[in-house]
């Protein structure tokens, strides 16, 4: 049951990963890492009790923010063209 | 008893993938940024609630569960923000959506 | 009052967390959750847009609704792309709240339910993006917006 929806999450980031190269505009590749940051947290808690080892949810919680830092990062970056330094 | 959980647990897993996977075609078949935000928030709102739901089923009241609904109120809070960053700098930089237009948009 | 507020729910969080209850570790806990408050308290950031006590007592309320609505959407979305029947539009609907908080609740709840973004807001209107015109008949007749009103229980 666990190895099934691993299996489903491994499909959706192969199609995820289509999109990241396909792109066009920034924006939809931005977009989709953010998605793709979401099927791996998923991932990471299934393989977790796959391996009977919860554990790794840890790991997922500081996946999970520091996916949504880096996104809002990279967003800041693309549009200030800074982080807020003085350069 | 363990049996009607590990049920559940599968039922909330297949829709949860079922959930992912369409979420996944539409990133790829929708026309441009903005219809394809829709299909994020499908794998960020459709696809967490479900998996994490199934595997609440399966521990029980523990120190874990509190975890899990940790994660997915972590992506509850934050995948809003990211799409509405992502459309409103798109906006910025001069996208106009495909489709039409009521009224006058700002 | 506030600050005492956040040192518990901070504390709380620490407790669930770590799972280890020595005396060592929960004092590191308490002294940690104060220097939160602390340097939260010197950053000015304890105020209502901080921390909106005032949304806890109707706040399951309005949550159980949410997830109707956002599993409702959900299932509309997934037809959608599986029949491939798009027609994007774009338009503006007015927000009737006070406090910023509630307007960005607003804002959020909106972005959260699949097929319904919002792209920019200024003062109190909001420039929806629908999948569909369902969707966008779904935001225009205000249910929501008078939900979201309600829960902030200042009119």
């Amino acid at each position: 049951m666990f190895l099934a929806a691993l299996i489903a999450c491994a499909i959706t980031g192969i199609l995820i990963l289509v999109r990241i190269i396909l792109g066009k505009t920034t924006f939809d590749r931005i977009l989709a890492v953010n998605s793709l940051g979401t099927v791996i947290v998923i991932g990471i808690s299934l393989h977790g009790f796959y391996s009977s080892r919860p554990e790794f949810l840890d790991i997922a919680i500081v996946y999970a923010l520091i996916n949504f830092i880096g996104t809002v990062a990279v967003l800041k970056l693309f549009s200030t063209g800074s982080l807020g330094g003085d350069t | 008893m363990e049996l009607i959980l590990d049920i559940f647990t599968g039922i909330c897993f297949f829709i949860g993938s079922l959930s992912i996977i369409i979420g996944a075609c539409g990133l790829i078949k929708l026309p441009d940024v903005f219809s394809r935000i829709h299909a994020a928030g499908m794998i960020d709102t459709g696809g967490t609630a479900f998996f994490i739901l199934g595997m609440v089923f399966q521990t029980g009241w523990s120190l874990i569960t509190v975890k899990l609904i940790l994660i997915g109120v972590f992506i509850f809070f934050t995948s809003p923000v990211t799409s509405h960053v992502t459309a409103n700098l798109a906006r910025q930089k001069n996208i106009l959506p495909v489709g039409k237009k009521i009224g006058k948009i700002l | 009052m506030k600050s005492l507020i956040l040192f518990l729910i901070l504390l709380t969080l620490w407790l669930l967390m770590s799972g280890h209850y020595s005396i060592l570790i929960i004092s590191l806990g308490i002294f940690s959750c104060a220097f939160c408050v602390y340097v939260a308290k010197r950053g000015k950031l304890i105020d209502d847009e901080g921390l909106p006590i005032f949304f806890i007592p109707r706040l399951l309320n309005y949550l159980i609704w949410l997830f109707k609505e956002i599993l409702k959407s959900n299932l509309s979305t997934a037809k959608v792309i599986i029949n491939g029947k798009v027609e994007p539009e774009t338009f503006t609907v007015k927000a009737s709240q006070v406090t910023d908080v509630a307007k960005v609740t607003y804002a959020n709840s909106i972005t959260l339910t699949p097929g319904t973004v919002t792209t920019k807001m200024q003062k109190d209107v909001f420039e929806v993006h629908a999948l569909n015109s369902d969707f966008g008949n779904d935001v225009r007749t205000n249910e929501m917006d008078n939900k979201v009103t309600w829960l902030e229980g200042k009119k």
